[in-house]
């Protein structure tokens, strides 16, 4: 029976191991070895010479890279601040509430984050939704609120606003109500039981909720091209531009590495950070 | 007897509409075990609340010796609860967890450790387990875990709520006498809720016996089991014999085929006049009803043994008696029934073994 159970197991996963490594581990690959390539190949079989890595540090991508980190550092930041006490009324104090919440969140993943953007920007480009309106009414216009870094930070907290809701509120999920009154009884202050309890706690789902964040940030794109125009370049700019008018896959594919090794090293270290059995009470098997 | 350290006056607790606790008034005294016992529903866990300060109550007032509490919060009130749950820090280890309440106030680490293998001691756990992490330990260690927490918070008052009932049956044992033995050694006032009444006798010096909201009888074990105030409370107190009695004008109609003896017709019929109450009912535990006709027989009447049940050190027998329907029987094993299931027997008990209860 244990074996059947095995075998079946690895058949129904077989699948999807199947297309992780078709299309992800195999892409991966290729941009790992197109990123050792000399400049400007187009061949993945020509005499390697990590001239793009070496290229990384005179050009001025680490300054991209520094905005990037910046930028997705400050907005998940923001969206923890922001998230934890909707996610904590979420999980504990709304009952019906909720869904209706989830479902208005979930709903606007519906429309592409491209459309939502380009929302915001009529919404806050000079001649758009406000300026025009508070022209119109009183005769005084601004310069509109776009093209700088808090607009940009503004969009990638809209955006990635349910990548940081949903896992907090599982995590918050997992605090035992006693825990806390329990803390609290043995004269806790609300942010001892905060610091004590329920952040440690809910701590599997911060560093997932603060990851999604964080990852897909450090990578996002649209918010800084279409809301802060050219104020600043970010690394996932520069990656695009050596792929498509640079025609320099090498570098491109040098860039993304960058990138990639960057967040992986931050993603092993925050989840080897989180023991998440030990949270949970469970012995490890 | 000493000033109480906690008083509830007329404390009251609506939800919505629905009333759960109903005028109360207590006094606890210092340094006593009281135990609360009541079926789910009575209102119990909802009292222990008020008291440790997770609740307030609708109305009503709450003093530690003479200080007004019932609007303080739990973390204000120098009390503490040992939960159900036992509500421990899964993230922290058998010793963060005892010195918890210490680090709170800002206890030096070497002070809170020391405290902290001291009650590891007190509570006949090894030091080593100060390393331990939570779920590494048994269910009873557990137990003993919540409850070095608690004293560690060195309450003026300690509150358990039920906190052995998720235990098997032998540990439970253990610990309600080790709980016993821990209430004389710290001197402290001990508050238990518990729905076990076995529980509630064993450990307590008084237990309040709670229905609906309201207490039925407060009283040391010996005085609620042999003098129950009403039938709810002789039903809860484990199995009993209940006779209903009326009277009407001067005459006493007892039910069945029962027999008195004339000294008893005028002692129930005397006390249910006194009370100006037209109906009573005679409390006999099983244990104190003899097979045959003894000597002091103020009650006896026939029957038919039905059924008999091993208890271990004692067996019951359930008797079909003329008119009373089912009597219940216990007799330790060297005083057996000397007959089957099927035959005949006389029941009798006498009047100094039995309690009345007036009007109901």
């Amino acid at each position: 029976m244990d074996r059947l159970n095995k075998r079946i197991a690895y058949l129904s996963a077989a699948p999807i191991l199947i297309l992780l490594l078709v299309f992800f581990v195999a892409p991966l690959l290729v941009i790992g070895i197109y990123s050792i390539m000399p400049q400007k190949s187009f061949s993945l079989l020509a005499m390697p010479d990590f001239s793009s890595y070496s290229l990384i540090f005179v050009e001025g991508y680490l300054k991209s890279l520094f905005w990037s980190l910046v930028l997705a550092f400050s907005s998940t930041v923001i969206l923890f601040l922001l998230c934890w006490p909707l996610a904590y009324a979420m999980a504990k104090i709304f009952n019906r509430f909720t869904l209706i919440i989830t479902i208005a969140v979930v709903v606007s993943l519906f429309v592409s984050e491209n459309i939502r953007l380009f929302g915001w920007l009529l919404t806050l480009m000079k001649g758009g939704l406000i300026e025009g309106l508070l022209r119109h009414y009183t005769g005084n216009g601004f310069e509109g609120a776009l093209y700088n870094v808090p607009i940009i930070i503004f969009g990638l907290v809209y955006v990635y606003f349910p990548f940081m809701l949903f896992p907090l509120m599982q995590g918050i999920a997992m605090i035992a109500e006693d825990t806390r009154q329990a803390a609290f009884d043995l004269g806790a202050t609300r942010w001892q039981v905060l610091r004590e309890i329920e952040l440690p706690l809910a701590a599997p789902g911060i560093v997932v909720g603060t990851l999604l964040s964080f990852v897909l940030a450090a990578g996002a794109l649209a918010e800084s091209k279409l809301l802060g125009g050219q104020t600043v370049i970010v690394l996932a700019d520069d990656i695009e531009t050596a792929f498509t008018y640079g025609q320099n896959w090498p570098l491109g594919s040098a860039l993304s590495m960058l990138l990639i090794m960057i967040i992986a090293t931050i993603a092993v270290f925050g989840i080897s950070r989180v023991d998440i059995d030990t949270i949970m009470g469970r012995k490890r098997s | 007897m000493s000033d109480p350290i906690l008083q509830l006056k007329n404390i009251r607790k609506n939800f919505d509409t629905f009333e759960a606790i109903k005028d109360i008034s207590l006094d606890i005294r210092e340094g006593e075990f009281l135990t609360i016992v009541g079926p789910s529903g009575s209102g119990k866990t909802t009292l222990i609340r008020l008291m440790v300060g997770m609740d307030e109550p609708s109305s009503g007032e709450i003093w530690l010796r003479d200080e007004r509490i019932d609007k303080l919060p739990a973390n204000k009130r120098p009390t503490c609860m040992v939960f159900q749950s036992l509500a421990l820090f899964p993230h922290r280890s058998v010793g963060e967890n005892i010195e918890f309440p210490l680090k709170i106030r800002g206890v030096d680490l070497q002070v809170r450790r020391q405290k902290a293998l001291e009650l590891l001691e007190l509570l006949r756990l090894p030091q080593s387990y100060h390393g331990k992490r939570i779920h590494e330990c048994s269910g009873g260690e557990r137990q003993r875990v919540a409850l070095a927490r608690a004293l560690a918070f060195d309450p003026e008052i300690l509150f358990f709520d039920e906190p052995l009932s998720a235990l098997d049956y032998r540990l439970r044992k253990t610990l309600e006498k080790e709980l016993k033995a821990l209430h004389e050694k710290t001197g402290k006032t001990f508050v238990y809720i518990t729905h076990s009444l076995e529980e509630a006798m064993v450990m307590s010096d008084r237990i309040a016996i709670m229905k609906a909201g309201v207490f039925e009888q407060i009283d040391p074990a010996r005085e609620i089991y042999s003098r129950p105030v009403s039938r709810f409370v002789a039903e809860f107190m484990g199995e009993v014999n209940l006779i209903p009695f009326k009277i009407a004008g001067k005459v006493l109609t007892s039910p069945g085929e029962i027999m008195l003896s004339k000294s008893v017709t005028s002692d129930i019929s005397g006390q249910l006049k006194k009370a100006n109450a037209s109906c009573g009912t005679i409390v006999v535990r099983p244990e104190f009803v003899a097979f045959g006709k003894g000597q002091a027989a103020d009650f006896s009447v026939e029957g038919r043994v039905l059924q008999d049940y091993e208890l271990g050190s004692r067996i019951q027998y359930e008797v079909e008696a003329a008119g009373l329907g089912l009597v219940t029987i216990e007799k330790l094993r060297m005083d057996m029934f000397d007959g089957k299931p099927g035959d005949q027997c006389t029941l009798s008990w006498a009047m100094s073994d039995c309690h009345l209860i007036v009007g109901e």
